[in-house]
């Protein structure tokens, strides 16, 4: 019998008491690398890309030394259903990219959905559109993370600010791809992915790292691969294993066998968009700062966010009300939380790094629309906090 | 708060951001400060302009590059002339000065060192370039110790070319020596 929390994967066995803490100054696609092998990645499938390439490259060295399989796919297609095909037969899997292969990588995600294969896909996000710049840093590619693959579907997307968050939110990003069996993209962006900071890598076991849920089916017995447990969670059994079932990117029934049945299929575009969507409040990850009295509250993520908090903690100093949402749940999108937190603010400002992406979602979520703004920059260059603030004085009519 | 920021640049493969990385690690790890290098460059492997920014201060860093460095190194002309007009007033500007005709417009201090030729006649080749630069930086700003450059190379390179780069290390700081002390922050 399998039960919770013995799965396959590393992450839960390694023990190792170590007195000093292990500091290390990385780029945040190591840190990328350091969380997914915490969580207990134990399958990689890529085709390298600016500016996630070091992902990869660390990878390759790393993983064969864990027992781990690293594969240098023909192309991103072919990796992202490598990294489905070892989801389905027990590895932690996960790819990792860029715009333009994140592109690739979208009809195999759309499979990943409707199959609710575990996996992780990290977007180091570039310019585009296309090639676009492929060494400069944008945040183009949130409403793509979330409708770049067809047809209804839900999915979760995280994202960091700085390299310890990106190293906890990868674990993060693993604990809900095996909760709730669905891919989740990590989308960071050139300038957190690049940078080089302190990260303190916490010993096994201080963050939980959740294991596979195997079935409790015994070999011989029907095993019903899409018959979800109460509480909502479907046990896996690994394919290839003792049980024998279908795998398909049809509609299909508890058995995994295509369906056109009009209930089973209303029932299941119901199931995979609801099993997200109705526990977006669960899902939203996000750090606060002085937002208790804030008359001007930003929101941003990412390395635009770090950019608002520079200015955030210079103007409180000032004695000005201003405080900060970073957002580290991007997708589904905390509606209610960004409701609750801008209810009694002046003016919300939305930083980030492309057309206002993340501001019409805000705009839907707030009581007062007219109140939010956009400040963002497309050039390749990081957002300033100037820019910021050129903006908000604009705004509260000071001119600039 | 201290703060100090450096902007280092150069031509893609002289070692710019190795330098860059070593400079930022020394002061995180082996003297505890808060420290963040990033860095930015072209599609080339080789060749084009490549820069890389550290700041390195007492207190948190949120926003990670350098708009006004302190201190900039310029290794090529190219980089020079680009980032030369971003010197914070009174800050100081290292540069080679066989690869680097310096035009000084700006309030700020130059100071040439013939970093390039000292390695090559030392070593007969060029590729602890950036660690004698690193040397120089160090002993004229003071923005790290040479130790904590020394613990930064001892546990990036093996044994071998450990010497190698510890013996540039203290090449180009014995090259700024004479210059010491003038400005530390």
């Amino acid at each position: 019998m399998k039960a919770a929390g013995t799965g396959k994967s590393p992450g839960g066995r390694a023990k190792k008491a170590s007195a000093a803490p292990d500091v290390r100054f990385v780029q945040g696609n190591e840190a990328c690398v350091q969380g997914a092998l915490y969580a207990g990645l134990n399958f990689f499938a890529g085709y390298p890309i600016t500016p996630s390439t070091e992902i990869a490259e660390h990878l390759a060295e790393l993983l064969p030394r864990k027992d781990g399989v690293f594969i240098q796919m023909e192309d991103e297609i072919g990796s992202m259903c490598a990294v489905c095909g070892a989801a389905l037969a027990g590895a932690k899997a996960m790819t990792a990219t860029s715009g333009p292969g994140f592109s690739l990588k979208q009809e195999a995600i759309g499979y990943a959905c409707m199959a609710e294969i575990p996996c992780v896909i990290v977007n180091v996000q570039r310019g585009g559109p296309s090639t676009g710049l492929p060494t400069k840093v944008a945040q183009g590619d949130v409403m793509q993370t979330r409708w770049g693959t067809h047809g209804d579907h839900s999915i979760v997307v995280l994202t960091a600010s700085s390299v310890q968050d990106i190293f906890e939110i990868t674990v993060e990003g693993f604990n809900i791809s095996e909760i709730y069996r669905t891919p989740v993209v990590l989308l960071f962006d050139e300038v957190v992915g690049h940078m080089r900071e302190r990260l303190i890598v916490p010993p096994q076991g201080e963050l939980s790292v959740v294991d596979r849920l195997y079935t409790e089916v015994k070999a011989g017995v029907n095993y019903h691969p899409y018959l979800p447990r109460e509480d909502g969670r479907l046990p896996v059994s690994d394919f290839g294993g003792v049980h024998r079932y279908n795998v398909t990117g049809l509609f299909h029934d508890i058995f995994g066998f295509p369906t056109e049945n009009p209930d089973q299929v209303n029932k299941l575009i119901h199931h995979l968009v609801d099993k997200i969507e109705n526990r977006a409040h669960l899902l939203a990850r996000w750090k606060e700062y002085h937002l208790e009295d804030a008359e001007h509250i930003i929101i941003s993520y990412g390395a635009s966010a770090r950019s608002a908090r520079h200015l955030v903690e210079g103007r409180r100093s000032k004695g000005d009300r201003i405080g900060l949402l970073d957002l580290q749940t991007l997708w589904p999108f905390p509606a209610q939380l960004i409701r609750e937190k801008t209810a009694h603010a002046k003016n919300v400002f939305v930083v980030e790094m492309n057309m206002g992406q993340i501001t019409t979602q805000v705009k839907q979520a707030v009581v007062t629309p007219n109140r939010v703004f956009l400040v963002n920059r497309m050039d390749g260059m990081l957002v300033t906090p100037t820019d910021i603030g050129t903006v908000m004085r604009t705004v509260e009519g000071r001119g600039f | 708060m201290e703060r100090y920021r450096v902007l280092m640049s150069g031509s893609g493969g002289q070692g710019v951001i190795t330098m860059a990385i070593i400079l930022a690690e020394a002061a995180c790890i082996y003297e505890g400060r808060t420290a963040i290098q990033s860095q930015s460059y072209g599609p080339e492997a080789r060749g084009g302009a490549t820069r890389s920014d550290v700041i390195i201060s007492d207190g948190p860093i949120f926003f990670p590059k350098v708009l006004q460095p302190n201190c900039l190194v310029a290794l090529t002309n190219e980089a020079s002339a680009k980032y030369l007009p971003l010197i914070r007033p009174g800050g100081i500007c290292l540069y080679d000065s066989d690869l680097v005709q310096l035009d000084m417009r700006v309030d700020a201090r130059g100071q040439g060192l013939p970093m390039h030729r000292a390695v090559l006649e030392e070593f007969g080749k060029v590729q602890v370039f950036n660690i004698c630069v690193l040397g120089a930086l160090a002993g004229l700003t003071g923005a790290v110790s040479l130790q904590s450059l020394e613990l930064a190379l001892k546990s990036r390179f093996a044994p071998a070319q450990f010497e190698g780069n510890r013996k540039a290390l203290l090449l180009g700081a014995m090259l700024a020596a004479p210059l010491a002390g003038a400005s530390l922050y």
